[in-house]
């Protein structure tokens, strides 16, 4: 047990704060918390000069366009991000959930193809699992898919995608065998997003933002290459896309929740606070420290025996509930000021965005149900519940 | 950084458990022939010449095992005792206390007390002992009376850091007492049936058990992060203390009550062990400072200058 940097590790820390000093632009600074679309040009722009810094694809294979450096320095990369407050790079759903599926399941066409205009920034990604009818139990999902020759004609609606409305294309599974129940007879497609039939509309979510899409897939050509992994092997390579979404966010929550933090404290110096409120601050602050090494105990265990420790199954579940408590705590300690909307209210309306998006934070990727049965049935062992 | 355990760590645990499930009443001789009493004591001087790591280890165990031994007491005035003091706590022959409050714990087995006057700490000769029943049969209070200083251990300036050594101790063995708790409901919950069903595949049993793993290993984050504070002599080692023990110690009150609840009549008997831990997780949430004082510390740690 031993909580330093290495001196490799301290190196790549002091070289990547001294680059963001240098190259952040001071008007994207604090530009993060997903209350809003970060979409714009700047973003973009912000996103390949990451790229040409050296700083997208860390843990990727060197011979994909990445560094081949541990998880350790992604780790440290979105900590450091997190704490200059610098935006993320636009190809969230690209670099967390397409890519490595692509890598790790694709063919070598699919990796020459996609894998550096994805780093780059110059192509988007978004993801279309979840449809109306299938939420949490993806394996009810009902787009088609029929096989005509060597193309794929998909028909059917896909829902909460985001970046849907600006990306290139989109990682999707669909039903191929109309006959087939359940986990059975689904393909994993990567479809392009501007191919005729596709439409994609906004989807107005409670902060008022349009945050996420739908999908409408209605005749949709998809060439049989674009296929990943096997025909009807969809449900196996939704796994590892999934896999790689929790296995890469934690860290980018611990650094999000961080953010959080620091404006919750700043809020407290501005605005003041109770004695029962400062407790209920110092908790967050504890419990921030806790994901933080509860975390680094999961990717340790990984580096050692090549599986995630069994705690890292908790992280998102503690993470969406914790940034609950402190936005919550925060419209608390902003009292009326709260009811007032970004033009009026004080720090124009950030804390009353984030709790409204917070509430998101319990379904999106896993609702916390979902994750609490995972915890009873995969790490303690209970019976299945259903 | 590197947070999984070394080898020798690990084999420390797996001793440390099999040793306290065939003995549950060790004597504090047996456990300085294991080493556990010096364990952090320099080999010069009769220790095992580890570090507050190895010996943290052995704390979370006897968290679980509810051992009832003076460990906790002792451990935290080793580091500040003289070699000698150090070298009688490695043997086995003498064991300590520090009497800070009037309440003071492990007065029943404690060989040694110490006692703060001015700006030094001594040991207190001619006393009288009380030992006062207890809820929590493993951990007996007393009071002391009468006596006077006798000869000077250390510097008063030491309580701080003895302070974070004590915080840490006790989060670490709320971490263990949680999780036996946590082990026991789960077992109870793949066998009981009730309705012709598993309870354990009621989500309504199952959830609460999994917010307690949740709960749990989140502490048990924090209480290694304090113990390798603590190790390291690290600036963050105060704040890192109470952070750890104020989570800990309601991880492990949670994790009890859940466990009782998820027993249902059994969890509430005697004779069932349940009410021990409980009763050991509600000692250690009293003792030093409860989770609400711990918290308000941190937070003057956090906005009143100390910087986060």
């Amino acid at each position: 047990v031993d909580f330093r940097d290495t001196p490799e590790q301290a190196a790549f820390r002091e070289e990547l704060r001294t680059w963001l000093d240098e190259h952040l632009p001071d008007e994207l600074r604090g530009h993060r918390g997903g209350g809003a679309r970060f979409d714009g040009p700047e973003i973009r722009q912000w996103s390949r000069a990451l790229h040409d810094g050296g700083w997208v694809g860390i843990s990727w294979p060197a011979e994909y366009g990445g560094r081949g450096l541990s998880p350790r320095f992604q780790a440290i990369y979105l900590e450091e991000e997190a704490r200059a407050e610098a935006p993320p790079h636009i190809g969230v759903i690209g670099l967390g959930m397409a890519g490595p599926t692509i890598i790790s399941r694709g063919t070598e066409e699919q990796k020459t193809r996609y894998l550096e205009p994805l780093l780059a920034a110059d192509e988007i990604w978004c993801q279309g699992f979840s449809e109306p009818g299938a939420g949490s139990d993806l394996a009810g999902v009902r787009t088609s898919a029929r096989l005509d020759g060597d193309r794929f004609v998909l028909d059917g609606q896909k829902v909460w995608s985001s970046y849907a409305h600006i990306a290139d294309f989109c990682i999707l599974v669909a039903r191929s065998d109309p006959d087939s129940q359940r986990h059975a007879g689904l393909t994993y497609l990567i479809v392009d997003m501007r191919a005729p039939g596709v439409e994609v509309r906004p989807l107005t979510q409670i902060t008022g933002d349009p945050e996420f899409n739908e999908i409408f897939l209605s005749s949709v050509e998809v060439p049989v290459e674009n296929v990943i992994g096997e025909i009807g092997g969809g449900w196996d390579v939704a796994m590892t896309t999934l896999l790689h979404e929790r296995g890469t966010l934690a860290f980018a929550l611990v650094a999000r929740l961080e953010v959080q933090v620091n404006k919750l404290l700043a809020l407290v110096a501005d605005r003041g606070a109770t004695a029962t409120q400062r407790e209920a601050v110092a908790r967050e602050w504890s419990q921030l420290q806790a994901l933080r090494w509860t975390a680094y105990r999961s990717l340790s265990a990984l580096e050692r025996t090549g599986l995630p420790g069994p705690e890292g199954s908790i992280l998102k579940l503690q993470w969406s509930e914790a940034n609950q408590r402190i936005t919550k705590l925060a419209l608390d300690l902003l009292g009326p000021d709260a009811q007032l909307l970004p033009g009026n209210a004080p720090y124009d309306g950030y804390w009353t965005i984030q709790q409204l998006r917070s509430r998101g934070n319990t379904i999106e990727a896993g609702t916390s149900e979902i994750l609490r049965n995972i915890v009873a049935e995969r790490v303690l062992g209970l019976p299945r519940s259903r | 950084m590197d947070l999984a355990f070394t080898p020798l760590q690990d084999e420390l645990r797996s001793q440390a458990r099999s040793f306290l499930e065939a003995t549950p009443s060790p004597t504090w001789s047996q456990l300085a022939d294991l080493g556990w009493t010096g364990a952090s004591v320099a080999e010069e001087h009769g220790g095992a010449g580890l570090t507050f790591l190895e010996e943290a280890v052995l704390h979370e165990e006897a968290g679980r095992a509810l051992l009832h031994a003076p460990l906790w007491s002792t451990s935290c005035l080793i580091p500040f005792l003289d070699g000698a003091d150090q070298g009688a706590v490695a043997s086995g022959e003498a064991s300590w206390t520090l009497a800070l409050a009037p309440l003071v714990p492990d007065l029943d087995a404690a060989t040694n007390v110490a006692v703060v006057g001015g700006d030094t700490i001594w040991e207190l000769e001619g006393f009288e002992r009380e030992v006062l029943a207890t809820n929590d049969v493993s951990r007996p209070l007393g009071v002391v009376s009468g006596g006077e200083p006798g000869r000077a251990l250390c510097s008063s300036e030491v309580l701080p850091a003895l302070r974070s050594r004590s915080l840490t101790i006790l989060a670490l063995e709320a971490v263990g007492v949680g999780q036996r708790a946590l082990e026991l409901a789960v077992e109870y919950a793949r066998t009981r049936e009730q309705f012709g069903r598993i309870v354990g595949t009621y989500q309504a049993v199952s959830h609460p058990l999994a917010s307690s793993y949740l709960e749990l290993e989140l502490a048990r984050s924090l209480a290694w992060w304090a113990a390798w504070c603590v190790a390291n002599d690290e600036p963050d080692a105060a704040v890192a203390a109470a952070a750890a023990k104020a989570e800990a110690a309601e991880a492990a009150v949670a994790a009890c009550e859940r466990a009782i609840q998820a027993h249902g009549g059994i969890g509430f008997t005697w004779e069932h062990v349940l009410h021990r831990l409980y009763k050991r997780a509600l000692g250690i949430q009293s003792w030093e400072a409860s989770s609400a004082q711990l918290r308000a510390e941190v937070a003057s740690h956090l906005l009143d200058g100390g910087g986060a």
